[in-house]
């Protein structure tokens, strides 16, 4: 519950100025990180729905690729059509094994020069050792040096666009260098809130002024990775090691949008036979969205009953949703039980909750049109 | 009316043969923004020490012991149409339950408000 005072915990570019606002700093991934700030999650998930919430991510993995064709290189270990990115664009997709299951999701940016991707924290050494030895025609460049934040919210491109009107003309899924308060910065439209925002990776050295900048601007509050955890659930999106891993399928997921007509076709990447097959025949168990009836927050872990007791799934995040003011929770159920509004049973402390499977997301996303 | 706290940061106000208990203010600083609070049926006994409650905050969901054995007399309807009750006034409207005491003798292993702070401060 106290901050650990472990020394082998990576600390971000920010991490002074995430003590100085009297973040409650938490072991995460290796690093020392704030799970709240002293308003507390209910506050600054709001805020963020409500105006802008700024989040240091620079713990997660930046990674270079350079080459011939880069794009078609790291097809090999993706299902994602890369090779139809457009420079200054952008696609969610996962590292599979030959299993079909998922290694790790990530965001790549096509540039001008390179790819930059962008990987969970916790699995930054293995996939840029995957990557290394998955792409022996490419540079694979791990980015120490770079810092990222998010700024999430309604009025996020508005306060960026104070710094530079430019940022008003992305589109959401769309990325550029822009210059902001005189740091070269690279700028996507894009999060992981539900909400409109950018993502800024920027040098390490400046993020610290950088941050202060934007924290001055009347709309913008810190937020920590409880919010942060609270508007992903809220936005139905997946968080690595909970809701997908080494178990789960694309398919089974509910991602099977980020797979084209071109990819599902051809393959080409690990597991892409077993995926082929899901995409053929039809999946046993998928992901859905669970709605628990009364205020009773379900968890991860948690067993999910059909109406006669039998188990038919798992929760794999769930909790509190605060702009719903109700709990919601995510988890695989078996595919005959899958259909929005089926009741069903959670097992909570031994009792039956009574639940029903929702639609995902639970709050209307309001990203940018793209 | 006497007070006395647990290590385990629950809180008894003792009347006779009655306590009201709740969590502490630390322990609601440590939990963050209560958002349920599943609360023990009036006539349910209680173990010291042993499950009586759970409070669930936006991140997890803790459990709340007896910090004295007995029979629950009431729990606080209160807290079940507005579970933040618990950070506003922990030790005051955010009280869990009223537990009739079996055994007061149990009281003597609690601490006082001097003893329970310095322990607090103990935790860093």
């Amino acid at each position: 519950m106290s901050a650990s005072s472990d020394e082998t915990l990576h600390i971000t570019p920010l991490n002074a100025l995430h003590k100085e606002l009297g973040g409650r700093m938490v072991p995460f991934a290796g690093y020392e990180m704030p799970v709240q700030f002293p308003s507390g999650i209910l506050t600054e998930h709001k805020h963020t729905r409500a105006a802008a919430g700024l989040f240091d991510v620079s713990h997660m993995g930046q990674v270079r690729i350079t080459g011939a064709d880069p794009a078609k290189s790291i097809e090999r270990l993706v299902p994602g059509d890369v090779q139809a990115l457009e420079v200054g664009r952008m696609r969610y997709t996962m590292f599979t094994n030959e299993a079909g299951g998922i290694l790790d999701d990530l965001m790549i940016n096509k540039r001008a020069d390179d790819l930059l991707v962008i990987v969970n924290a916790a699995c930054k050494q293995q996939d840029i050792a995957l990557l290394q030895a998955g792409l022996p025609d490419c540079k694979v460049e791990y980015l120490a040096d770079r810092a990222l934040l998010a700024l999430q919210g309604p009025e996020a491109v508005a306060v960026l666009a104070r710094l530079n009107p430019q940022i008003a003309a992305l589109q959401f899924g769309q990325g550029a260098e822009i210059l902001l308060d005189g740091i070269s910065c690279f700028v996507t439209r894009s999060g992981y809130t539900g909400e409109d925002g950018c993502e800024i990776s920027l040098p390490a050295d400046a993020a610290d002024a950088f941050a202060r900048k934007l924290l001055a601007q009347p709309e913008v509050k810190p937020i920590g990775l409880g919010a942060r955890d609270s508007l992903r659930l809220e936005a139905g999106l997946c968080l690595y090691g909970h809701d997908i891993d080494t178990t789960t399928s694309p398919i089974e997921a509910g991602l099977t949008w980020t797979i084209s007509k071109r990819r599902r076709a051809e393959g080409g990447f690990p597991g892409a036979g077993i995926i082929q097959k899901q995409l053929a025949e039809g999946v046993t168990r998928k992901r859905v969205g669970l709605r628990p009836e009364g205020r009773a927050p379900a968890r991860e872990g948690t067993d999910i009953l059909d109406i006669s007791g039998n188990k038919i799934g798992m929760i794999t995040s769930g909790g509190f949703g605060p702009s719903v003011d109700a709990p919601v929770a995510m988890g695989y159920v078996a595919a005959a039980s899958a259909a929005i509004d089926t009741s069903i049973n959670l097992l909570v402390r031994g009792k039956p909750l009574p639940a029903r499977i929702s639609a995902m997301p639970f709050i209307t996303k309001r990203y940018a049109k793209a | 009316m006497t007070l006395y706290f647990t290590k385990d940061h629950e809180w008894i106000d003792v009347a006779g043969d009655t306590g009201t208990v709740g969590i502490t203010v630390y322990a609601q600083e440590q939990l963050g923004d209560v958002v349920f609070v599943e609360l023990p049926e009036p006539g349910r006994g209680v173990k010291q020490g042993g499950e009586m409650a759970v409070v669930e905050s936006v991140k997890a969901a803790s459990e709340v012991y007896a910090p004295v054995s007995g029979s629950v007399v009431e729990s606080n309807d209160a807290l079940a149409a507005d579970p933040s009750l618990v950070n506003q006034d922990a030790e005051g409207a955010g009280w869990f339950t009223k537990i009739k005491l079996s055994d007061s003798g149990e009281l003597g292993g609690l601490m006082d408000r001097a003893g329970y702070d310095a322990f607090v401060k103990s935790l860093g």
